[in-house]
């Protein structure tokens, strides 16, 4: 495929505001994980990555319609490393119509219609209860709420689509906006990905008993589940000619695993095809990608898998990890998130290794590192694997 | 203003609303708005073992209804095929029944419900189902959802793959989220797009507009009998389609239309 140049590119996790608060953490070996203190009494005993301040943060006036806490996180996001002034670049450059906006989430703003749920009105014979006057906003009740949210805060005209297919969402969306710019229909894309904790999520996932109740350890022998995390970030991809440096999108591979609704393929058959389609784009042999972040979400079943996966594909010296020990499994944002991570990688030669762990899985390969290492490549990889068995695998390098 | 022109044949048509079980059904419907006797309140779709097609969500029956409705109207495996699947909500009557639930009691959420609750339910169940180990997407882009699936299927079919099944669909919103996420009965549309035409396909050809001075109608037939559901802003291309019209166009969000001229021969 034609690279694409990225112009701008950016994360708030658990670990803090922007890429610096990212690098710092990954840096440190410190996690942005602590014990569950979301929402009332009742609670899960897990740990969470929770992103600090969303409650103090409520939208601007001229954007309170799509109040919530997951738009809040997006335009909490957007505000970070210039991200606001880069798309303004873009659209500037070819024109608002030619800018499009894919973003990715999992359960978008579901958090609020939870709190409207919680709100009713009273129940009264021969009335129907209703959500409270402040959350009677269908748009925020709709997966596009942050498609929509994005498209009204940032003033594009391009393209605008909500990508949902669970934990792969935000990984996708580079996939969707190359094909968007390729095919003529736009020239450049805002892209990212945005999930916020809510109550779907965290029972949803107990429910099929992939939460623990200690902060994840990826690829881990002892491994129990997972951490939940929310997040949000974006990055703007261009069509450029002659790009005389700076990162770039290179290739992606998208694929099914045709197995299970929430557990991935025994051979990893569907993660393999994406990272050999994402290879096969990019024009590079697996041999030469320096860093893999890996979906790695500690659950009994993925790391294995994957690890397998990994194993089959690349030679000893790929350096590949988990970073979900440090913000917790972001879901519709990990794929933007690790993306974020994996271009880090790439600009300062930071390799994270995996951070909870101490005894590797049998599964694990000499690729599974669990220390950190410092030394420069020249491609990076994310995986980003969803529910329905729906895998996206994205390469990136330099011009 | 973009003028970029994306074309695909139609190599199949699948279609599915209360009344109208099949694109057959519709196209007669369209013709001398005759409905069939006897339509089923429910897809059956065969994709699904037996006991799964009584439990899977309407939504998901629907799209897989339709889904494989195309893949036989145009004789192709559905195991090779990538796809998209375009839906304004998803499930409704799921997230009434999570959100019910987180209220009453938390603990209790049943797991099936859960998973299923991903607005890429249809897709995994579609790519389980087909045995498709192509990419598969779910998107929404609210009233423009269907169009925006479109554009994708076009780009896909524009940048190198030679067949892409689009399919669309909504069903019926339930409980207190009804009166807000109003939508009504259920609806599934399906087209399979295809690179390279073989004669006497019908042949689509779409660019992005601006809708400003010149909203998008959508008044036909159809439209009249799906009245209320999410996915309606669909029915201007499948009407066009059932009376061989040789232009449509959609809503495409942003102040936008996508037009299309479809050409018969």
């Amino acid at each position: 495929m034609p690279a694409l140049a990225i112009s701008a590119y950016t994360a708030t996790t658990a670990l803090g505001r922007g890429r610096a608060a990212q690098t710092q953490g990954l840096h440190d070996r410190r996690s942005g994980l602590r014990c569950n203190d979301f929402g009332d009494e009742g609670r899960l005993e897990c740990w969470i990555g929770r992103v600090d301040g969303l409650e103090q943060a409520p939208l601007p006036p001229y954007l309170a319609a799509w109040e919530c806490r997951n738009n809040r996180l997006a335009w909490l996001s957007l505000q970070q490393d210039g991200l606001l002034e880069a798309v303004t670049e873009a659209a500037e450059r070819h024109g608002a119509d030619r800018v499009a906006v894919v973003v990715g989430t999992s359960t978008s703003s579901i958090g609020a219609t939870e709190e409207a749920y919680a709100r009713l009105s009273e129940a009264l014979p021969g009335e129907s209860r209703r959500f409270p006057p402040d959350l009677d906003r269908p748009i925020v009740h709709t997966p596009h709420s942050l498609g929509d949210f994005v498209r009204h805060a940032t003033g594009l005209r391009g393209p605008c689509i909500t990508v949902a297919t669970a934990c792969s969402s935000s990984a996708k969306v580079f996939a969707q906006a190359a094909r968007l710019i390729q095919a003529g229909l736009a020239d450049a894309a805002l892209v990212g990905g945005v999930d916020t904790l809510c109550g779907s999520v965290l029972f949803g996932f107990n429910s099929l008993q992939l939460v623990s109740p200690q902060p994840c350890r990826p690829f881990d022998a002892n491994r129990i589940g997972l951490s939940l995390g929310e997040a949000g970030g974006f990055a703007v991809l261009e069509r450029r000619e002659a790009q005389a440096q700076g990162l770039q999108l290179r290739g992606y591979g998208e694929s099914s695993d045709a197995h299970h609704m929430s557990a991935p393929h025994p051979e990893g058959l569907g993660a393999q095809l994406a990272m050999r389609d994402a290879l096969a784009r990019a024009g590079i042999g697996a041999g030469q990608v320096g860093y893999l972040n890996l979906h790695g979400t500690a659950t009994p079943a993925n790391d294995s898998i994957e690890a397998r996966a990994v194993a089959g594909m690349f030679p000893e010296h790929l350096h590949a990890s988990s970073t979900k020990g440090w913000t917790g499994h972001t879901l519709g944002a990990a794929g933007i998130v690790e993306s974020v991570i994996a271009l880090l990688a790439l600009e300062s030669g930071l390799l994270p290794g995996i951070l909870n762990s101490d005894t590797p899985d049998p599964a694990c390969g000499p690729q599974i590192r669990f220390d950190n290492a410092q030394r420069s490549i020249d491609f990076a990889m994310n995986n980003s694997f969803g529910f329905g068995g729906n895998n996206a695998s994205l390469v990136f390098g330099r011009a | 203003m973009t003028s970029t022109i994306l074309s695909a044949g139609i190599a199949g048509i699948g279609f599915w609303t209360r009344g109208l079980p099949s694109w057959a059904a519709a196209r007669a419907y369209l013709a001398d708005g005759a409905l069939p006797a006897d339509a089923p309140a429910r897809p059956s779709p065969q994709l699904l073992a037996p006991n799964e097609r009584r439990r899977a969500p309407e939504t998901v029956a629907v799209a897989l209804e339709v889904a494989l409705a195309a893949c036989t109207a145009a004789g192709r495996d559905p195991a090779t095929l990538s796809s998209v699947f375009a839906s304004t909500h998803g499930d409704l009557a799921i997230t009434d029944y999570m959100c019910q639930t987180l209220v009453s009691d938390p603990h209790s959420l049943s797991p099936t419900r859960f998973h299923n609750s991903v607005h890429n339910a249809a897709a995994g169940y579609w790519t389980i189902g087909a045995g498709a180990m192509a990419p598969a997407t779910a998107i929404s882009a609210y009233d423009a959802s269907f169009a925006q699936g479109l554009l994708e299927a076009l780009a896909q079919v524009a940048t190198g793959t030679d067949a892409v099944l689009l399919v669309g669909y909504d069903s019926a919103s339930a409980g207190p989220l009804g009166a807000v996420s109003r939508s009504d009965g259920l609806l599934g549309g399906a087209l399979l797009l295809v690179a390279e035409p073989q004669p006497g396909m019908p042949r689509l050809r779409a660019s992005i507009q601006d809708a400003k001075d010149d909203p998008v109608e959508n008044d036909g037939a159809l439209a009249r009998l799906a009245a209320g559901n999410a996915m309606l802003p669909m029915l201007p291309l499948f009407e066009a389609l059932g009376l061989a019209r040789t232009q449509a166009s959609i809503t495409a969000g942003s102040g936008k239309k996508l037009e299309m001229e479809i050409a018969y021969d």
